[in-house]
């Protein structure tokens, strides 16, 4: 019987940075990870460190984790290739410009900065950009990080501080007596503890189902691929408004990109189907013309939660006194994760986060009948 | 009907084709190669004239064999050279030839997709003028050279002698052949190898041929480094006697051959651990039929076996194609080749025994030697990420790149397994499988794409 303060279910970058603050506010904690921690959507993401394009709603979060970000080699000791490179999110029409102007302009005053990029600012700023690029917004303080070292090394840091950390151990069964949440792993642990933590990811939903709170989440499976190493161009993480791909360049050379869905080999396990890899491909040379005739080595794909909204749950479950949230990122959650997990540190050591967390309450599903 | 689809054609995929067109089916037959015969039956380009026995010595008529049924069967199947199958989805495969992108999709298919080296990298192996011995002997078959003027043969294996003996006969200057295995494990192989005895005699004649040549070949002695500035200048090896310098200006070596699986991973086939081959194999039962119904495994690409060995499979594989498809076969070939394989399975097991894994070279790879150069990740990176208490292969990738280059792990991952064993003081078989991800091979932007 092992007695903590707060169990945390999955050992992604919510659930670890969770881990982690919690350890480092002096709590008992337990984390437990089905497979590795990271080795999902946290840690085989395409990496981006961003906060543009955002739901405003996000901002403050994501300015929070902003801050983290900025202390990432203190708290874990590595830094991750966490660069900020700046954002570049390309428009292929104006009307798509016009969108990011008017993003620009909504999201004043929370830091962002975003400075507007005509089509001749374009080409003398980021000269490598295609000329489908008709103007661009550019978010000088975002970056990109290399997300395989960076979210086990939440766990792992986690794991310094003094939290348990549990791989390879699947949970069976949760359940609440009263006072405490009782939880049993395959691997033959039994856990209690007054917090429970649900970071599970895309596996979130069926937490949340069994505490009467059914979310209708699904799984998503972004398509994703890497270049050999190629001489360095790419001085900006980009993206396009409306979707389309996304590409970095890491300081090695790679070029990463993503764009479009894969499919699910099975409950865990995901891959880029061939049409995505081959979209990618065609809707690369366009925007990044310099990419003809480099050669793609590797594609990826991982399996990660959306909800309708494509907002996150974070926070108070609304049925179960004890249990919090942090799920659903729709495939964002990558820069925001740090600051979900210190927002759910708040609660449990402050009682509140210092953060609004209201757009996120679970409660917005709880009169959706889930099919 | 989606139609049947063989991929590779060295003796296994033509033997297979062969099969099927008997029997009325005309297959689709895929190979990355200009032209057929695999590797060990490589051709030459179709303006060199050298002789079938210049080229394949004893197996000179085996060969031309081959050569000649993939040509006869030219206009009974479709043949499609210079492709290279990239991904594989359920019932279909990507394909893409000459800057093209197509999907193909099949009904069966039987995966024939050979074998590379088994490289066990020693320092300066990543200086020019060092090559594994297949890509030895393909610049020998299939340009004509030789890899240097001076050259040294290091590692274990059959193909350790043949080369070896097969750049003598050509004229090269072979200064030493180094195996890695000493005499005692290949006199302990003796009785498996017996199984097998026209085999164990070529075996024999190419060692003699040697010494009675004047080549040195010496037994238990181990490459230690290579060492050049621009390129190989001279080696050390050791054996009992202790440490010896060599000058020469190449070096071919390899541990025997690994499995191309890639294909089979993403086809979706359950892998079993082969202790054997010392290496994760998909599954296959004793006619080819791997775990699932659709895919067919013949030749080194599900286990090594050799090339008779994968003639035999491909005429099985192909035959439980025609049986599972409805085709009313007599029992007696496939019994005949079942057997005939078992027969060569003895004899493997002997030779691995002959050939025996040097267990020791994880714990003796120094930090600083290069194990994915594709990377350039060293032996003491890897030993650090799993210091860092991870031990699975594939969480090992994600911390240090190893096999996450060009070559996605084919040259590096056997090496790879080995040092993350010795270091995490586990199995080989117990540190997880490295999982296959398309493009099995590079993959370039601006492709076309056929609609």
């Amino acid at each position: 019987m092992i007695e903590v303060d707060a169990i945390i279910i999955g050992g992604g970058i919510v659930g670890a940075s969770a881990a982690l603050f919690l350890s480092k506010a002096g709590r008992r904690v337990a984390l437990l990870e089905r497979d590795f921690c990271g080795s999902h959507s946290s840690g085989v993401n395409y990496g981006g460190v961003r906060r543009q394009g955002r739901p405003l709603s996000q901002l403050p979060l994501s300015q929070q984790a902003h801050e983290i970000w900025s202390q990432l080699p203190q708290l874990l000791g590595i830094d991750g290739e966490y660069q900020r490179s700046g954002h570049l999110k390309l428009a292929r029409s104006f009307n798509d410009l016009r969108a990011l102007q008017d993003y620009a302009a909504s999201s004043q005053g929370f830091g962002l900065d975003l400075q507007i990029l005509d089509r001749d600012e374009l080409r003398a700023r980021f000269p490598w950009v295609g000329d489908v690029a008709v103007g661009a917004s550019f978010c000088p303080d975002d970056g990109h990080a290399n997300p395989r070292l960076v979210s086990p090394a939440f766990a792992q840091t986690a794991r310094r501080h003094g939290a348990q950390v549990h791989e390879q151990c699947a949970v069976t069964a949760v359940e609440h007596d009263g006072q405490r949440f009782r939880v049993n792993t395959a691997n033959g642990l039994e856990l209690r503890a007054p917090w429970l933590l649900n970071c599970a990811g895309a596996w979130a939903g069926k937490l949340a189902e069994q505490f009467g709170e059914a979310v209708p989440m699904h799984a998503g499976h972004p398509a994703m691929l890497v270049t050999e190493p190629l001489p360095l161009v790419m001085n900006a993480s980009t993206g396009v408004e409306g979707g389309g791909i996304y590409a970095r360049q890491v300081t090695r050379g790679n070029c990463v990109l993503g764009g479009g869905q894969g499919f699910a080999l099975d409950d865990a396990r995901a891959r880029p189907g061939q049409n995505a890899v081959l979209e990618i491909l065609r809707q690369a040379v366009e925007l990044y013309p310099f990419l003809e005739g480099a050669q793609a080595i590797r594609t990826w794909s991982g399996t990660e939660g959306y909800l309708p909204d494509r907002q996150p749950v974070i926070g108070h479950s609304g049925t179960q006194p004890g249990l919090l949230h942090g799920f659903g990122f729709a495939g964002a959650g990558f820069q925001i994760g740090p600051a979900v997990g210190q927002a759910l540190t708040e609660i449990i050591c402050s009682g509140a986060s210092t953060t609004s967390l209201d757009a996120f309450s679970i409660t917005r599903f709880h009169s959706i009948s889930v099919a | 009907m989606s139609p049947v689809v063989i991929v590779g054609a060295g003796p296994a995929g033509i033997r297979a084709a062969q099969t099927l067109v008997a029997h009325g089916v005309r297959p689709i037959l895929l190979d990355e190669a200009a032209r057929g015969g695999g590797q060990i039956y490589r051709r030459q380009p179709a303006n060199f004239k050298r002789s079938a026995v210049k080229l394949y010595g004893f197996e000179a008529h085996k060969a031309s064999a081959i050569h000649q049924t993939i040509d006869d069967l030219h206009e009974q199947l479709d043949y499609r050279p210079d492709t290279l199958v990239w991904n594989a989805e359920t019932a279909a495969l990507d394909t893409l030839h000459d800057g093209r992108a197509t999907r193909l999709e099949f009904s069966r298919v039987i995966v024939a997709t050979g074998a590379t080296d088994r490289v066990l990298p020693v320092p300066g192996w990543t200086l020019p003028g060092v090559y594994s011995l297949g890509a030895a002997q393909i610049a020998l078959k299939f340009q004509g050279c030789a890899i240097g003027e001076r050259v040294v043969f290091a590692g274990s294996g059959p193909l350790l002698y043949l080369v070896a003996y097969q750049y003598a006969k050509a004229g090269a200057n072979v200064l030493a052949v180094l195996d890695s295995s000493p005499f005692s494990a290949q006199a302990r192989a003796l009785p498996g190898l017996l199984a097998q005895p026209a085999t164990l005699a070529k075996g024999i004649y190419y060692r003699s041929w040697l010494t009675a040549h004047g080549i040195p070949v010496h037994q238990g002695a181990s490459l230690i480094e290579i060492n050049g500035e621009q390129r190989v200048q001279s080696l050390n090896w050791r054996n009992a006697k202790g440490s010896q310098h060599l000058e020469c200006d190449a070096v071919a070596f390899a541990h025997g051959l690994r499995s191309e699986t890639q294909l089979a991973d993403l086809l979706g086939c359950e892998f079993t651990w082969n202790p054997l081959n010392r290496a994760w194999l998909p599954q296959r039962d004793s006619a080819g039929r791997s775990s699932i119904p659709e895919i067919y495994l013949a030749g080194d690409g599900a286990g090594i076996m050799g090339a008779d060995a994968a003639e035999m499979a491909g005429e099985r594989a192909a035959l439980a194609v025609l049986e599972d498809s409805g085709y009313l076969i007599p029992p007696q070939r496939g019994n005949q080749l079942e057997h005939a394989l078992n027969r060569i399975g003895s004899f493997r097991k002997g030779l691995e025994q002959a050939f025996a894994f040097p267990e020791d070279w994880a714990a003796n790879a120094a930090d600083h030697l290069i194990i994915c150069r594709c990377e350039e990740v060293r032996a003491g990176e890897i030993r650090q990420v799993v210091r860092e208490g991870h031990w699975e292969i594939n969480r090992v990738k994600a911390h240090c790149r190893v096999g996450m280059g060009r070559c996605q792990g084919r040259m590096c991952g056997a090496a790879a397994a080995e040092i993350i064993a010795c270091e995490s003081q586990r199995g080989v078989s117990d540190i997880g499988r490295l999982r296959a991800q398309s493009p099995i091979k590079p993959l370039p932007f601006g492709l076309e794409v056929e609609p």
